[in-house]
């Protein structure tokens, strides 16, 4: 570092003709400043830009079908005859199944790699979550299609048919053809994504308590767990629920670990898991570069609208309550 | 706060007059309860190892099997020919072109404004908001990303473009670059700062000569992690490059890319497509795993120095 500057000052600061030089530094000053105060302005323009966009493209169809878009269950484009509540419910069925899953699973996970794991155990398995976060998601949807729906169908979906097929309500939630492909395998492949992020956030969090809080209870004979649900997690709770929301947000807007296994069929007469259906992000990317300008087109971007709004309420709130974990921490408890 | 939680609980379930048999079953439910807390949490830890894995290892088996030069050297084939006919050079070719391309858009862009956050108004109003907006992007769907471009580009030049689609790309390294710049050099200690100033030298200088050559290796590292992140998208480029089965130059027109073509492939019935989309997926994920490692790599070198 000292090399970079110490032979600097005579020949690059003070230079021959100091008057010149300083005016020119003052320009290239103010010039450097302002490029870099327009490049931050720029992302926040970019967020009011997109959504003006989406608002603008969404338009003929917010005007044609109101707010009665959301609930109404139609999608023809013959007849021009559009609604979003498939794609809606297919989107927050898919999620909440990666949640229920994922949560316990990552939450283990945490509790593993912070108290549990021996210490040269700790940076690789890590490292391996984090690895894991990294991975695109055409992969997992692509493994999901190719692999893992043909063994759910065959090794979970048949048996529970023959099981349950004949019942009257359960035969309903596991008919359909075994293939693997439904609402259910999308959000198994969703859960297995979303684990990483949810796992690293609660680790880092749950590493953000104080020593001396958990030592303190040890001291005082409390188990593993006890220390974990009685101390670490009260402690930390606005910091793992922002971390559930933040795999809860991926979710939600995750479009290729979808589109490959949900099945893309844009129905709602099935009880059933394992019956194809369609989600906003799995419609958009089906039908959007194919679909008619006008209302077809425009109601395509009425769901990416809604779908924008719902997963940056979802993410507005995962960021308020993780500072919430940071101002606790500042606050020297 | 928590130690009154803690002790008041533990007290009101368990008095010290309680008889001592009652006293030992609670111990011994307390030490059942820690044994299967722990069986639990290690399942959990098997079972997020397990899926990596298995994809990884699907997708080694899978691709390595179709691996061959052509793919390399030829262009994406039509459905239903031999297995081993055609490759992927178009889709590579697209595909790195159109990273490259969004990687010397979106990279200055973020360093710069990760320099404003983190020099010019690190705790100032506006700042909170744009760190706050930025953590929105870096999360955002990246579908969105795409309707975006598709409106402000692909509608106002009236066709689908490369440049649409290296366009969208570029929107998404810019929040991963512009995070870790800012904390890169929020690293560099203020002293290095102050003994420039002292020196005479003015505040872009003292940027880019000190604090920015003081922090290249964590904003390389951004960098780096940014184009692994690019790499596999393919939600942003469906409506903006598409697709195209042919080989070209330039970005002008519907350009191949790798991630559309894998997902074409991988849905289609045609035997061969599917071969291709597993070596296409392999290499992607290769890609993204070396781009992750040596990120991991720089940023140790300078935790070490």
């Amino acid at each position: 570092m000292e090399a970079n500057i110490s032979p600097a000052p005579p020949s690059v600061f003070a230079g021959g003709a100091p008057r010149r030089r300083l005016i020119s530094n003052a320009l290239a000053d103010s010039c450097f400043a302002l490029l870099a105060r327009g490049s931050a302005f720029l992302t926040f323009a970019l967020l009011l830009c997109i959504m003006g966009a989406l608002v603008l493209g969404a338009w003929p169809a917010i005007e044609h079908f109101g707010l009665g878009f959301l609930t109404h269950n139609a999608w023809d484009p013959v007849r021009e005859d559009f609604g979003g509540l498939v794609m809606i419910v297919g989107t927050l069925m898919t999620s909440v199944i990666a949640l229920v899953i994922a949560v316990p699973i990552s939450f283990g996970i945490a509790l593993f790699l912070t108290e549990l794991s021996p210490i040269w155990l700790k940076r690789p398995l890590g490292t391996a979550v984090e690895l894991l976060a990294a991975v695109p998601s055409i992969v997992y949807g692509m493994w999901g299609l190719m692999t893992f729906g043909p063994v759910l169908g065959r090794y979970v979906q048949q048996p529970m048919q023959s099981l349950l097929g004949d019942l009257p309500v359960f035969g309903a939630l596991v008919s359909g053809p075994p293939v693997g492909i439904g609402i259910l395998s999308a959000g198994i492949i969703l859960s297995i994504m979303i684990i990483p992020f949810i796992a690293s956030v609660m680790r880092d969090v749950f590493e953000v308590t104080p020593p001396l809080l958990k030592e303190s209870a040890y001291g005082l004979g409390a188990t593993t767990w006890e220390v974990v649900w009685k101390v670490v997690l009260p402690y930390t709770k606005s910091g793992v629920l922002g971390g559930v929301m933040l795999g809860l947000g991926r979710a939600l807007g995750e479009t290729m670990a979808v589109t490959f296994v949900i099945g893309n069929v844009s129905q709602l007469n099935s009880l059933s898991f394992f019956e194809a259906a369609n989600s906003i992000t799995s419609a958009l990317a089906n039908e959007f570069a194919e679909a008619a300008p006008g209302l077809h087109q425009a109601s395509l971007m009425y769901l990416g609208l809604t779908l924008f709004l719902i997963t940056f309420t979802v993410l507005i709130i995962s960021r308020l309550l993780l500072l919430r974990l940071q101002k606790y921490e500042g606050s020297g408890t | 706060m928590i130690f009154s939680e803690f002790s008041a609980d533990s007290v009101a379930e368990f008095p010290a007059s309680a008889p001592e048999s009652a006293r030992r079953a609670r111990f011994r439910f307390r030490k059942w309860l820690n044994a299967s807390a722990i069986f639990l949490s290690l399942f959990a830890m098997v079972f997020g190892i397990f899926w990596l894995l298995w994809i990884l290892w699907d997708t080694c088996r899978m691709g390595l099997s179709s691996f061959s030069v052509a793919m390399f050297t030829e262009s994406t084939p039509p459905p239903n020919e031999e297995i081993g006919v055609g490759g992927l050079a178009n889709a590579m070719m697209g595909s790195l072109q159109m990273v490259a391309l969004a990687t010397l858009i979106g990279a200055p862009v973020g360093v710069l404004s990760g320099i404003y956050l983190a020099e010019y108004d690190p705790r100032g109003k506006m700042a909170v908001m744009i760190r706050f907006i930025n953590d929105l992007l870096l999360s955002a769907p990246s579908i969105i990303i795409g309707l975006f471009i598709y409106a402000v580009m692909v509608v106002r030049f009236k066709e689908f473009s490369g440049w649409a689609g290296a366009a969208a790309l570029s929107l998404i390294v810019i929040p991963v670059v512009i995070r870790t710049t800012e904390n890169m050099l929020a690293l560099i200690p203020i002293g290095l700062r102050e003994a420039a100033y002292a020196l005479g030298a003015p505040k872009w200088k003292v940027i880019m000569r000190v604090t920015l050559t003081a922090a290249r290796a964590g904003v390389l590292t951004g960098v780096l992690l940014a184009v692994a992140r690019i790499a596999g998208e393919t939600a942003p480029l469906l409506f903006t490059a598409l697709n195209n089965q042919f080989w070209k130059a330039g970005l002008s027109g519907p350009t191949a890319n790798l991630p559309v073509t894998i997902l074409q492939f991988a849905m289609s019935p045609y035997e061969n497509w599917r071969q291709l989309a597993w070596g296409g997926v392999f290499l992607i994920t290769l890609a993204v795993l070396v781009l992750n490692i040596l990120a991991r790599i720089l940023s140790r070198g300078r935790g070490t120095e």
